[in-house]
């Protein structure tokens, strides 16, 4: 079996004597689509940050493709091929749509910290930030500081910026929060879309979401992962039931 | 104008005469001026405008475009100022060969070796810690002037001899040979400052001062981004410095103090950080500033506060914001409607500002003009300044004046609303 795209082991973190992170076993295989789901303060952000290197470790591993990088600053994690969202819209806000997207793609086409090109004569990089503002339909608000943009353009922007670099491992952080549910459905298709071929890691309250885009499902409860599977394994799954599912599929039956 | 703008998108797509157009016509105008303002008084002026120019384009890499404040920015020119005048005094001693004009790189260069090294510490932050470090090392320099007096001659300062360093039979005695050689430095250090900012480092300046956070996560270190930036900033305050130590021929503590590192803070922020010409705008009116109304009062240096001040409450884009702003109701043409509005306000606000001038200079004059000195002239007109009738006319002029503005205000910014929602209209 190849390398799994991110392995994680015994991974735990504290933040002085609170234990946020108790232990975490996780795989993700190439290709694959993982969801993490869980009760609000389970730690899902906090994972997702040990796993950007927002914060380091307390203790246990992290490995990339099979490297290690718990521990790493952020932009060495991102050198090494993975790259994420934010819950909270991160873009560069007095910075054009086209502009924040093609800042997303230098550093993957190696231009690093060059001060001897024009970046507005470097084809590929223009032609790559152009493709991927078709892709996330964003192509009529090419100029508009993306601060000005409206919430879901600035969601799918965010996504945009997230995949641009080309890194193999995409971790989106609750990419449809504060979404109508049209909105929803548009950026369902955008990452569907995207991600094809790529190993892709959401945290995502949307259970309708989860369940039709996730290969895997791992729910993660005070810390640790209580159950690891595919989706109808995990609905199943009587604990799952008890400490969480349970009550989130009653209320979504009761609303829909 | 299409390159006015910090967040300006690429050249691609522009023609290669669009982009250099301005800078085309920018050569040429700093080509005739000398021929227009020809008097020596006039090219001493120029001169320090442009040299203000290049230090302010360097001020804002790093306040515009990289989001770093620093209260310590004169160091550097003050650095690349005193070693180019170390240079021209080993020139002279040595009898080296080294053209003048080659000076302000060597300056360049110094200042940015010495912010690569400051730089490896001061740029780890951003925000407040940055400015307090920036602070810290303007106040060390400034400290050490007296102490090494080697390199910082002391009180006196360094002095040197420009003329040692002839350049094709050129010897740049006067000040009029050396406008020349500084318009010429400051259109390449404009160039080379503007083109910086279109390379990949001088984006992701603008990306790690938007949102750090964000660039750290796309691969870029945002401390490295930000040290890029500095040593860049440097080497043009460095060629500023040179540029100083040429026009003249002197550099002392001033140079290089808390004082000097202020006003260019002033000077950028008032021309506007958001557009790359914002800090030639703020040189210039700062420069005329400076050299006209220092001429006809002491207290210039207040009314040049009272500019800041305003100008950071009521137009934080600064001057070159104010004049962008009515780009959109220009391109409607409907600017010709603004005027009615904006002459009923400017003019009782003329009449007004000069009213609370008037004040401030009699009562300037009331305690620091010699007892039995009671005659003052002020705007043409020379009165007594212990009676009463010139008081209360220069209240008077004050309060209507201002009161008359006040009362056009909401009629300007009615007009404004209008044109531009006819501009806004009109463009969809």
């Amino acid at each position: 079996m190849s390398v799994p795209a991110l392995e994680i082991s015994g991974l735990t973190k504290n933040f002085g004597a609170a234990k946020i992170i108790r232990g975490i076993d996780l795989t993700v295989a190439r290709g694959e689509r993982h969801a993490i789901i869980g009760p609000n303060g389970a730690g899902k952000s906090t994972l997702f940050n040990l796993i950007t290197g927002r914060f380091a470790p307390s203790s246990g591993s992290i490995r990339l493709h099979g490297e290690e990088i718990g521990g790493l600053a952020p932009y060495e994690i991102n050198r090494r091929g993975l790259s994420r969202s934010f819950q909270i819209t991160n873009i560069f806000p007095r910075m054009t749509v086209f502009e924040n997207l093609r800042c997303a793609l230098l550093w993957a086409q190696g231009y690093r910290y060059s001060f001897w090109h024009m970046v507005g004569r470097q084809r590929a990089l223009n032609e790559g930030a152009e493709r991927i503002m078709e892709e996330i339909n964003l192509a009529a608000r090419r100029d508009v500081p993306a601060g000005l943009l409206s919430y879901a353009e600035q969601r799918a922007l965010e996504i945009g910026v997230t995949i641009g670099g080309g890194a193999d491992v995409i971790m989106l952080d609750e990419p449809t929060a504060g979404m109508s549910h049209s909105e929803t459905d548009y950026i369902v298709d955008l990452i569907r879309k995207v991600t094809e071929g790529r190993s892709l890691v959401m945290v995502e309250h949307d259970m309708g979401v989860v369940f039709g885009l996730a290969d895997r499902i791992s729910v993660l409860v005070y810390g640790q992962i209580i159950a690891t599977g595919r989706p109808e394994e995990v609905r199943g799954n009587p604990e799952v039931q008890r400490a969480y599912l349970g009550a989130v599929l009653e209320k979504e039956e009761a609303a829909g | 104008m299409t390159s006015l703008s910090n967040t300006d998108r690429s050249v691609a797509g522009r023609g290669a005469l669009g982009a250099a157009g301005p800078w085309i016509l920018a050569a040429l105008l700093l080509g005739v001026l000398p021929m227009l303002f020809g008097s020596p008084s006039s090219v001493t002026i120029m001169n320090q405008m442009a040299i203000t120019i290049v230090f302010a384009l360097s001020y804002n890499m790093l306040l515009g475009q990289a989001g770093m404040l620093s209260f310590g920015h004169a160091v550097y020119m003050g650095l690349g100022g005193f070693f180019a005048m170390h240079v021209l005094n080993w020139i002279e001693e040595y009898e080296l060969t080294l053209p003048l004009p080659f000076l302000p790189l060597i300056a360049g260069l110094f200042a940015m070796l010495m912010a690569a090294l400051i730089g490896l510490f001061s740029t780890r932050r951003a925000g407040t810690v940055f400015a307090m470090i920036s602070l810290g090392v303007g106040e060390l320099v400034a400290a050490c002037s007296v102490i090494i007096v080697a390199f910082f001659g002391g009180e006196e300062g360094v002095s040197g001899d420009r003329t040692v360093a002839p350049f094709l039979g050129m010897e740049f005695l006067h000040p009029e040979d050396v406008y020349y050689l500084i318009a010429f430095w400051l259109l390449l250090s404009a160039l080379g400052m503007y083109l910086f900012s279109l390379t990949p480092l001088g984006r992701m300046a603008n990306a790690v001062r938007d949102n750090p956070e964000r660039a750290e996560f796309l691969g870029y270190s945002a401390r490295w981004v930000r040290y890029g930036s500095f040593v860049a900033s440097g080497f043009f305050a460095g060629v500023a410095g040179g540029l100083f130590a040429i026009n003249y021929e002197i550099l002392t503590e001033e140079n290089l103090n808390l004082a000097t590192s202020g006003m260019i803070l002033l000077v950028t922020f008032l021309g506007g950080t958001g557009y790359f010409v914002g800090p030639v705008v703020g040189a210039v009116v700062f420069t005329l500033l400076q050299s006209v109304l220092s001429l006809q009062t002491e207290i210039w240096q207040l009314y040049v506060g009272i500019l800041f001040v305003a100008t950071v409450m009521f137009f934080p884009q600064g001057l070159a914001g104010l004049i962008a702003m009515h780009g959109p109701a220009m391109r409607a043409g409907r600017l010709g409607s603004l005027a009615g509005p904006y002459a009923r306000v400017l003019i009782p606000g003329a009449i007004g500002a000069a009213g609370v001038a008037a004040l401030f200079e009699m009562f300037h004059h009331l305690r620091t003009a010699a007892p039995g000195d009671e005659a003052m002239t002020l705007f043409w007109i020379t009165f007594d300044t212990h009676s009463a009738a010139p008081w209360i006319a220069a209240a008077a002029a004050a309060a209507g004046g201002l009161f008359l503005a006040a009362r056009g205000a909401p009629a300007m910014r009615a007009a404004w609303d209008e044109a531009n929602r006819i501009a806004q209209g009109g463009a969809k």
